[in-house]
């Protein structure tokens, strides 16, 4: 039989259905495989045992004809969606050892359609970070490396241990979340498919939350059909999350190969920054041309307010996590340190669980929302928030169904490379993201091409609200334009 | 508003008088089955955290989610204060740490209430009014209990109470005595009673206030103000504020100045301590709550509730003057408790109103205030104390005999009627009867008779003497009328 794990999450469902092989014998080759690659260290969990209960349910499902739409499908689980039963973390050590008795909505959704869980995926503590290296369980190592070195590659972040995963064939799609870029920016940085949905779109309830007001729920997978099939399980109306959007969910996968001939394609003046790299500049432009050969229509536009998005966003994404992550006070769950009294108690807790970025952005977070530095810093970055968001608007309103850009501005780089002696040059990896999540606005990222040392590199098409299936489409047009993505030979086996 | 105070009003001080400014944020507790932000139990008195659910506990990943009952409620107590409701307001987090505060943050709203000003007529007097103003009304959560006695070494937390809908009113500067407070957070509790929108219940937390005590002299700007915490009674309240304007002016005369604090009450030792100073007052880092939206309704929303909104206790008291001829007081008394006016209104279904009032007043009110009964546990229901009216106004018995009775439909139960049948208790109207009885009275004491002529004060021994002997039965009137002609005063 041939490796199962190299199937696409689409040929695995169909291969199901026409019993080509089991959900048991699918989700072994998985187990096996994750098991086989800990040195990526993209699981905290492994969850084998729950993981073949789960095939056996679903096989005897599709025995009876019955099943879902990811039925006996393995999946896996970025380690910030609680699930019942199975330790949770957010990578962090205040948490560990918690466990929930409750499962997130969206987790709940895919197993509602008999997906089959593998384990708790590895992250940047509470999704703070853009190479995983702030994991309190350790960095994720990218199953990529550079044309002739051995160099630890990061997966991108926060989503790491996701789009590592994936890459790998470790899992046939996972969960990731995307607060400033975690789902997109990993898998540019893993030639994987991710999108972040229109904010709404899916539950936040059970996601241990970043920043509310940006943080969305979305999968990367190794295609764009993958991507939209586990995008409409995942997504759906929650009673539970007032800010979810009671909205009906399309078949995304029928998007799949639609044409995209006459679709108005936005490109931005202001991507083009300063010093960006000649080798984006040009796949950006191979980018334009491929959709102009489909039969899209190019446009060049402007979003004037960009520049001010990023700073906005490390104003607005502390401040919500400072005040999301005070409930961390080691007195109802997680670590707890004793001390001589109750605020001892808090700052050893709080001091010894917490890594330093967590530590950084609270501490950055509690500042821009403190008397006297509210309306310099909070209130400022709301209006720019509002500002970035009427740019969009107004490209919109002008005709144009979709935007493109690079995801990032760079490859993947090496473990330490980045970040050790400036924070701001990690935070610059969001540069290109960031304005989405400003927006709430729909982003998918897809394979490109490879720099010049050989590593991935993503584009980024930026939807409408709620119209995630134009991105599918285009997403699709562009992944059969580009140059196949080859995922790396297990070296690591 | 009134400015300033009447000089009654006035504390005498060594340099003169002063005048008491205050302002009261009352939280008062919302009735609702459920929380502002979760489905648990809002109940008294349950076991130490049975009613709480994943989001009170702040469990990772949970979401609050607003229990539509606390707006309208929120809607009601707005209407009722007569003040402006806003269609759009904001949920804002208080950031702070307590143990008992599971989040780190308490939701609450801050720049955007749901309720902005109004105003609350308090009576003083049956003659004095004063008109308080209110600023705002909004929505919070209630916070949990921190338990130190129950080990040595430990504290426990008791979410129970933790998101607890709560309504913070909070009122303007216009209070100028501890009277004036007391009556306003009374006029409160009665208004919000009436809506049903708190039961208004102090021992048992449902209404507490912070009160804001400053001094000045008579036409002076307002001085620096302390917040006293947490005042549970209404007593406390009027006590807190005494001891607190007597506490600053004997600063200000010593030639000191006061420092804006927040303090406690101790009822024990009638004195307000210092809590923290306002250096070291907290930094609550406010900001609009990403987990809600904005809670938005239109006027129409508000209309049905305005609809149902029962009669207040303003009103019902107008309509109780001009509708039976009550006096003010009478009025004022009755509307003080809905309940109470339900039971005045059933008791005097075509009865005279004064008499009825009368009797609801002093005898009812009178006795269950003796016995520590509220009004819905009354023995004597609105029926039978119609009944006693009735035996009264159509002279069977009289006045007298009408608190015996009273006291018998109280103790034993029973229609007044059939009672005063039975134990032939019938004023006596048969002036035949009534004469023999003057007759042999006369006949029996002829030196009191003749004493009765010159001085006529002594007809009252007589109507006793008859009453007696008539076992109190005689109508007093016929006894009066007889003994004056037969005696010849």
């Amino acid at each position: 039989m041939t490796d199962l794990t190299r199937l696409t999450l689409a040929e695995a469902r169909d291969g199901l259905k026409a019993k080509k092989f089991t959900s048991v014998e699918l989700t072994q080759a998985h187990v096996d495989a994750v098991t086989r690659a800990k040195q990526l260290n993209c699981y905290i969990v492994e969850t084998p045992e729950k993981a073949l209960d789960m095939a056996k349910a679903a096989d005897a499902r599709l025995a009876r004809g019955e099943g879902g739409a990811l039925e006996g499908l393995p999946l896996g689980i970025k380690d910030l969606y609680c699930t019942d039963g199975v330790q949770t973390t957010a990578a962090s050590h205040i948490l560990e050892g918690f466990v929930p008795r409750y499962e997130s909505t969206v987790t709940s959704n895919l197993w509602r359609d008999g997906a089959v869980m593998l384990g708790k995926l590895n992250l940047d503590e509470f999704a703070m970070g853009s190479s995983n290296e702030t994991s309190y369980f350790g960095p994720v190592v990218s199953p990529w490396r550079r044309n002739g070195s051995d160099a630890k590659i990061v997966p991108g972040g926060s989503s790491g241990g996701s789009s590592a995963a994936v890459a790998a064939h470790l899992c046939l799609g996972a969960t990731a979340t995307d607060t400033g870029g975690s789902i997109r920016q990993p898998a540019a940085f893993t030639g994987t498919v991710g999108i972040k949905p229109t904010y709404g779109r899916c539950s936040r309830w059970g996601i241990v939350a970043f920043a509310s007001s940006l943080d969305q729920a979305g999968p990367i997978t190794r295609n764009v059909r993958d991507c939209a099939i586990m995008l409409r399980s995942m997504a759906g109306h929650d009673l539970k999350d007032t800010t979810s959007v009671d909205a009906p969910v399309p078949d995304y996968e029928k998007a799949v190969g639609a044409s995209v001939k006459g679709k108005v394609i936005g490109i931005p003046r202001e991507y083009r920054l300063d010093g960006l790299s000649p080798e984006i500049a040009a796949l950006w432009d191979r980018g334009i041309d491929w959709l102009r050969a489909a039969g899209a229509e190019i446009r060049d536009i402007s979003l004037p307010h960009t520049r001010h998005a990023l700073p906005a966003y490390y104003i607005v994404a502390p401040a919500e996590a400072s005040s999301n992550l005070a409930r961390y006070d080691g007195i109802r769950y997680g670590l707890r340190k004793t001390g001589k009294d109750i605020v001892d108690l808090y700052e050893k807790t709080r001091a010894e669980g917490f890594g330093k970025e967590v530590r950084r952005r609270i501490m950055i977070g509690t500042y821009v929302l403190s008397a006297g530095y509210y309306d310099a810093y909070y209130l400022r970055a709301q209006k720019i928030r509002s500002l970035i968001k009427r740019d969009f608007d107004l490209a919109y309103e002008a005709g144009v169904d979709a935007i493109l850009t690079p995801a990032t501005p760079s490859p993947a780089f090496a473990q330490g490379e980045k970040g050790s002696a400036d924070p701001v040059e990690m935070y610059l990896n969001d540069v290109f993201t960031v304005t989405v999540n400003m927006a709430g606005l729909p982003g998918l990222v897809v394979p490109a091409g490879l720099s010049s040392d050989g590593l991935p590199l993503g584009l980024q098409l930026i939807g409408r609200p709620f119209e995630e299936e134009t991105l599918f489409s285009l997403g699709e047009a562009i992944e059969q334009a580009a140059p196949k993505m080859v995922l790396p030979e297990p070296w690591w086996d | 508003m009134n400015t300033q105070a009447k000089p009654s009003k006035l504390i005498a001080g060594a340099t003169g008088d002063w005048e008491v400014v205050i302002g009261l944020e009352i939280h008062a507790q919302v009735t609702s089955k459920s929380k502002l932000f979760s489905g648990a139990s809002t109940e008294f008195g349950g076991e130490p955290n049975t009613h709480v659910s994943l989001v009170d506990a702040a469990m990772p990943g949970m979401l609050p989610v607003i229990n539509e009952e606390c707006v309208k409620q929120a809607i009601r107590t707005g209407l009722a204060l007569k003040a402006q409701i806003n269609h759009r307001s904001v949920f804002d987090r208080k950031n702070y740490f307590y143990p008992d505060l599971p989040q780190g943050y308490q939701i609450s709203q801050y720049k955007h209430p749901i309720v902005g000003e109004g105003e609350v007529l308090v009576d003083l007097s049956p003659t004095e009014q004063i008109k308080v103003g209110i600023e705002r009304l909004h929505l919070e959560q209630d916070a949990g209990k921190s338990l130190h006695d129950l080990s040595p070494n430990d504290s426990h937390v008791d979410l129970n109470r933790s998101g607890v809908a709560l309504m913070e009113i909070v009122s303007k500067p216009d209070m100028r005595s501890a009277e004036e407070a007391k009556a306003y957070v009374s006029k409160l509790r009665t208004i919000v009673r009436y809506a049903g929108t708190c039961d208004g219940n102090m021992e048992q937390g449902s209404l507490r206030a912070d009160v804001n005590v400053s001094v000045r002299k008579p036409g002076d700007p307002f001085g620096t103000r302390c917040e006293i915490k947490n005042v549970n009674s209404i007593r406390f309240i009027g006590q807190a504020i005494e001891v607190e304007a007597r506490r600053q002016i004997g600063i200000i005369e010593d030639g000191g100045k006061i420092d804006q604090e927040t303090r406690l009450y101790d009822p024990s030792k009638g004195e307000t301590r210092s809590m923290r100073s306002k250096e070291e007052a907290h930094d609550y880092r406010y900001f609009p709550d990403p987990d809600l939206l904005p809670l938005e309704f239109d006027q129409a929303y508000v209309d049905v509730l305005a609809a149902d909104l029962p009669e207040l206790p303003d009103e019902k008291k107008a309509r109780f003057i001009a509708q039976y001829g009550l006096t003010p007081y009478d009025a004022g008394v009755l509307v003080l408790e809905r309940a109470f006016g339900d039971y005045f209104e059933e008791a005097t279904k075509g009865r005279d109103a004064k008499l009825v009032a009368n009797w609801v007043i002093n005898e009812l009110f009178g006795r269950l205030n003796k016995e520590g009964k509220g009004i819905e546990e009354s023995p004597v229901t609105a029926a039978q104390i119609g009944g006693i009216v009735d035996l009264i106004s159509s002279d069977v018995i009289s006045g007298k005999i009408a608190k015996d009775l009273f006291e018998i439909v109280w103790s034993e139960g029973g229609d007044p009627a059939d009672i005063v049948e039975k134990r032939g208790m019938k004023q006596v109207t048969d002036t035949g009867a009534i004469e023999a009885a003057v007759d042999e009275i006369i006949a029996k004491n002829p030196d009191k008779v003749e004493q009765a002529k010159a001085k006529p004060t002594m007809l009252g021994w007589f109507v006793g003497q008859v009453m007696k002997a008539t076992g109190g039965k005689a109508n007093p009137q016929a006894v009066n009328e007889l003994l004056k002609s037969k005696l010849g005063i």
